[in-house]
């Protein structure tokens, strides 16, 4: 029997926003006749019902913790429990901590394959396909699933997240997570950072190896401060000391799509369009015209960001 | 401590987008002219994790390993160079365009015949296709555990604690070895081979395995057995629609762009 079963995370008390997307998607390959969507998530009825609201027909509750990043085994047997149960082909996790880790472990349990970081999901002539980005982003490829069992991690904010409707009805169920853990978690920290978390932005204002200097950056700060947004930098920046890796962007950094990028001193390179193409508008401040972050921009100004950015600042203060 | 580290060789990720090309019909990067492939970027930190573990245990060989055609040895030299003991390539004509899951097969295979490995390094992923699924594929051929993304890493007899980064923080975990970790950019430096590191690795011989030295069946090869089919490669189409901000001042410039910004509700 086919269908979907979808892997729901959690952030703090709350179903994780990608869960909800993940719904989405399923509920779109329902529409094109690939079954029932379901979902598996850890912890307890609360969590179910919100799936249940957003469009999943049944949940399992694994036990409480089994479903974080770095318990892959016990997350496996979970949903391994769950998708047998569920009777699913499909199985589509995020490209989340846990989903980097879990996809292929399913993959390999079920000797079927995982496509990750997907930004679509088709049907082409009844049979399904991805699409994803590769090679830093200057290549997209297609791709399908040898047998009949299909795993795919989603990337956040491909799709919009499914509407809730109170009025849905699901079953809920218990499955467990028996597996041994034998990778055994000592601490998990969240990463220190002032203001808003980056992939939660919608704004970012980022710099790179163009501003020349790192003193710089308190500049950009004060302009993302002033927009309510967060403050990036590019891996060529990160790599010279001149800002915290836990704020790059691209391939090796992380994945932002805000409604608004504002890029400066940043050329474009594939490594680093592999994390921004996806931002809603972008503004390039770059004295090079020919730059690829100008063409990939909304508005450009050509212009040196020294002169550029304090006027910014000022103009902005002065719309208020 | 015996450490197995396996190493990809990858076109340039650094490629301009203008010269970066690809053979739509035959589902292939064209190589960009005068563009040299290079070192996944990630792995020359699985090697550098590698000889920081030899070197604090005093003791152990270190065996580089990678599959790919010809050129894929100037990856295994590079990680010799920099102090990694031996080098294997695995290379066969069915090797061509097999995908992650097939390659983590040949890779897991290899490290069987290899014997009396305690560790596995990888990056983190390979920076061509980015998918990550290497790592964690050997360590679930193998059995063995497998902890991804690791920031930090260090021994104490047989258990490794390793510091992992996540989303949105770290995770610090244990696990006993043999195991299998993946290593990324925050790792840190890796070192730079001097010449004379260099002139010795270049003569050393490295080993080559074929598929039907790793006993891989011929389903377990081919693109045509690949799990995940490549069933098209494209360029993106990106248009310009830039407008240039123009102005006779870079603070008229500035007002300009921000009352557009405000039109149109960014900000």
């Amino acid at each position: 029997m086919p269908g979907t079963l979808i892997v729901a995370e959690t952030s703090g008390t709350e179903v994780a926003p990608v869960s909800l997307e993940l719904l989405a998607a399923a509920v779109a390959l329902a529409a094109d006749g690939a079954g029932p969507v379901s979902a598996v998530v850890a912890g307890g009825e609360a969590h179910a019902r919100t799936l249940i609201e957003h469009g999943a027909e049944r949940v399992y509750t694994a036990p409480e913790g089994s479903l974080d990043p770095g318990q892959a085994e016990r997350g496996a047997s979970a949903v391994l429990a769950a998708r047998e149960a569920a009777g699913a082909d499909t199985v589509l996790m995020g490209q989340t901590s846990l989903g980097r880790d879990l996809a292929p472990t399913l993959a390999f349990r079920l000797r079927a394959a995982a496509a990750m970081d997907c930004v679509a999901l088709t049907l082409a002539d009844g049979r399904p396909r991805a699409t994803r980005s590769c090679y830093g982003g200057n290549a997209v490829a297609e791709v399908s699933w040898r047998g009949d069992v299909r795993i795919a991690t989603l990337k956040a904010k491909a799709w919009d997240p499914a509407e809730p409707d109170a009025s849905r009805q699901g079953e809920v169920s218990a499955v467990e997570a028996d597996a041994e853990q034998r990778v055994r978690v000592v601490a998990t920290e969240a990463a220190e950072s002032e203001g808003v978390r980056l992939e939660d932005a919608d704004v970012v204002v980022s710099g790179g190896r163009g501003l020349g200097d790192p003193s710089a950056f308190a500049m950009l700060e004060e302009l993302a401060g002033l927009l309510g947004g967060a403050t990036a930098a590019s891996r060529a920046a990160c790599d010279l000391g001149w800002y915290p890796p836990a704020q790059q962007v691209g391939l090796t950094g992380k994945t932002v799509t805000p409604a608004l990028y504002l890029a400066v001193g940043i050329s474009g390179a594939s490594q680093h369009m592999a994390g921004m193409s996806g931002s809603k508008n972008i503004v390039a401040i770059n004295r090079d015209p020919d730059a690829n972050m100008v063409r990939a921009a909304r508005f450009a100004v050509v212009e040196d960001y020294k002169k550029v950015v304090p006027a910014l600042i000022e103009a902005i203060k002065a719309l208020d | 401590m015996n450490i197995a580290v396996c190493v990809k060789q990858i076109p340039d990720p650094e490629t301009p987008a203008s010269q970066f090309a690809v053979d739509e019909a035959a589902r292939r990067v064209v190589p960009a002219q005068g563009v040299a492939p290079v070192v996944n970027p990630y792995d020359p930190q699985a090697t550098e994790a590698a000889l920081r573990l030899r070197d604090a245990a005093g003791e152990g060989t270190i065996t580089v390993i990678s599959l790919g055609e010809d050129s894929a040895r100037d990856a295994i030299k590079h990680a010799l160079a920099m102090g990694a003991d031996e080098g294997v390539l695995l290379s066969d004509p069915a090797f061509a365009n097999i995908d992650n899951f097939q390659t983590a097969q040949a890779l897991a295979r290899a490290i069987e015949k290899l014997d009396g490995i305690d560790l596995v390094l990888m990056g983190r992923a390979a920076a061509d296709w980015d998918m990550g699924v290497a790592p964690i594929g050997v360590a679930e051929l193998l059995g063995l555990p497998v902890v991804t993304i690791a920031r930090a890493m260090s021994a104490e007899g047989s258990t490794l604690t390793v510091e992992r980064v996540l989303d949105d923080g770290f995770q610090t975990v244990e696990v006993d070895l043999p195991a299998v970790v993946s290593i990324s950019n925050e790792f840190g430096e890796p070192r730079y081979p001097q010449l004379r590191q260099i002139m010795l690795a270049a003569r050393k011989t490295v080993q080559v395995w074929s598929a039907e030295d790793l006993g891989l069946a011929p389903d377990e090869t081919g693109e045509e057995n690949r799990w995940l089919p490549l069933e098209a490669l494209y360029v993106p189409v990106t248009e310009s629609n830039v407008e240039v901000i123009e102005g006779d001042s870079p603070e008229e410039q500035a007002r300009t762009l921000a009352r557009k910004l405000r039109e149109a509700r960014l900000i």
